[in-house]
């Protein structure tokens, strides 16, 4: 296994030349086994971080390299061992969620799928859930069947953005605590876009804020909270937010 | 390969198991074939009644009217195939998986073929019965005129995937009006020399018009143009490379401009 699940160096993009850039010359690395946090507010360069280390993104400059394998040449030796779940991409609506995560486990070439999709479904409560209509579900339960998703190549590496959203608190907690343990498990890497700080503080090691396209600190969140003088994350994450409009 | 291929194959799964569960998609697919084919035929049987040279030349309107079906139906079920991902917001779900977008366009010339052949396979049954009137019996230049229609139907089918990764749900009237913008230059239903002289240049250098004059001297002569079949393979290994090319080219772009993430209007 590689040192580094997500080696990142001087990523940038810049969508309009002359424009601001909207992830400008960031660096970080997140070991395996470990889950991070990526917070900022809208526009801060969250979803394109994201969007450039699933390749789906060409990045202007800058490197990245995933679970030892230099993305820009070798994406497709990555791929097969990342996954991800985003609020902006949906799971076809017209095919139950069984169908999904056979036509995605296929996709992924993952050995005895009939298993793998029965223990999801039991660890997501999906059970009752797999023969329906994707599209007919409730947005918490689109949002656990994406999770499903995400996690049926038992990726190495999973990039998260807004993983409990629409979720009620008691399923939301029964999602980190599953994250937690498939990350203690696996070994896997999670980087986490959420603006959920308590989230935040309950499942991540590290913490990148991320402002105006650049990480404007990072540490734990304890470290960040002390850094601060606030009480939580939530604290801390508005007195960035807020700091240079001051 | 065995992996492309498997990955390939999950993508024709999604699709079928679409169709699974959508019979009216089955049915829209069948319905305007089948309508088309009715109207030719009965416009056939009238021409035939007062018209010696469509007495001559039986079953040129209906064998005409499929064929085109074939290309139509082949580039809509490339380009509804495409479409389905972007109308369910699942293009960059298959863009992180290990789907190269080679195999991606393969698996949608794959739907074209199957789409084509759901839709015009009913409607040349049919018109056995109703205008006593079998496709099937031109025999091996049918495999020709279709593989040359489908391959036609690929290449346009990728040029408007080039556009909708551009331009996104903006460019979806381009899949569904473009196909007819050849077919007055296509000699679909009357000779190209029928066209102005100005205008059969434009109409040669589509493999359309060299499959229909084709299947002209099929159904009129009883001769196999092997003249005009080589023409339009030669024409459509263009036309593919070219579709191909604007499909990778714009793929590449959409991924530069961060399209894929949101590929809707």
């Amino acid at each position: 296994m590689p040192s580094l699940a997500i080696n990142v160096e001087s990523l940038t993009k810049i969508f309009v030349a002359g424009a601001a850039p909207a992830v400008d010359g960031i660096a970080f690395a997140v070991p395996p086994g470990r889950i991070c946090g990526l917070l900022g507010g809208n526009g801060a360069g969250k979803t394109t971080t994201i969007s450039m280390l699933l390749g789906i993104l060409v990045p202007t400059s800058g490197r990245i390299e995933l679970l030892g394998h230099d993305m820009r040449r070798h994406r497709f030796r990555a791929l097969p061992q990342i996954n991800f779940s985003s609020p902006y991409v949906d799971l076809p609506g017209r095919l139950t969620v069984r169908e999904n995560l056979t036509v995605f486990g296929r996709l992924y070439g993952v050995r005895d799928l009939a298993s793998r999709i029965a223990e999801l479904a039991r660890e997501l409560e999906l059970g009752p859930l797999l023969d329906r209509k994707t599209g007919s579900l409730s947005s918490g339960q689109k949002t656990r069947a994406a999770l499903a998703k995400a996690l049926v190549n038992r990726p190495a590496l999973l990039l998260l953005d807004e993983p409990t959203a629409s979720l009620d608190p008691d399923t939301a907690d029964q999602v980190r605590g599953l994250l937690e343990n498939y990350a203690r498990r696996e070994g896997a890497a999670i980087l986490l876009a959420s603006h959920n700080m308590g989230e935040v503080e309950r499942l991540c090691a590290e913490v990148l804020m991320m402002k105006t396209g650049r990480i404007v600190d990072r540490g734990t969140p304890a470290e960040l909270i002390a850094r601060y003088g606030r009480d939580d994350m939530e604290q801390v994450f508005l007195d960035i937010a807020r700091r240079e409009e001051a | 390969m065995t992996d492309s291929l498997q990955r390939i194959s999950a993508m024709l799964l999604r699709h079928y198991y679409l169709f699974r569960g959508s019979w009216t998609r089955i049915f829209d697919l069948m319905y305007w074939p089948v309508l088309q084919m009715v109207i030719w035929g009965f416009i056939t049987v009238f021409l035939n009644q007062h018209s010696n040279w469509f007495a001559q030349a039986a079953g040129v309107l209906i064998g005409a009217v499929l064929l085109w079906d074939v290309l139509v139906r082949a580039q809509f079920g490339f380009t509804l195939s495409l479409l389905e991902e972007m109308w369910s917001r699942n293009l960059a779900n298959l863009f992180v998986a290990p789907l190269r977008p080679y195999e991606f366009g393969l698996s949608l010339m794959a739907m074209g073929i199957i789409r084509s052949a759901i839709g015009v396979v009913p409607a040349a049954l049919l018109a056995i019965p109703l205008f006593h009137y079998s496709i099937f019996e031109m025999g091996l230049p049918l495999i020709a005129f279709w593989s040359m229609l489908i391959m036609l139907g690929w290449s346009i089918g990728l040029g408007i995937a080039a556009l909708l990764f551009r331009f996104g749900l903006a460019a979806e009237s381009y899949a569904w009006a473009s196909i007819f913008l050849i077919q007055p230059v296509s000699g679909v239903w009357y000779p190209v020399e029928v066209l102005p002289g100005w205008l059969q240049p434009v109409a040669w250098a589509l493999p359309t018009t060299h499959v229909f004059e084709g299947m002209r001297a099929v159904l009129i002569n009883g001769t196999f143009r092997w003249d005009l079949f080589a023409s339009a393979f030669a024409l459509n290994i263009l036309y593919l490379a070219l579709g191909f090319g604007a499909f990778l080219f714009a793929f590449a772009r959409a991924r530069q401009r961060g399209q894929l993430l949101q590929s809707s209007e």
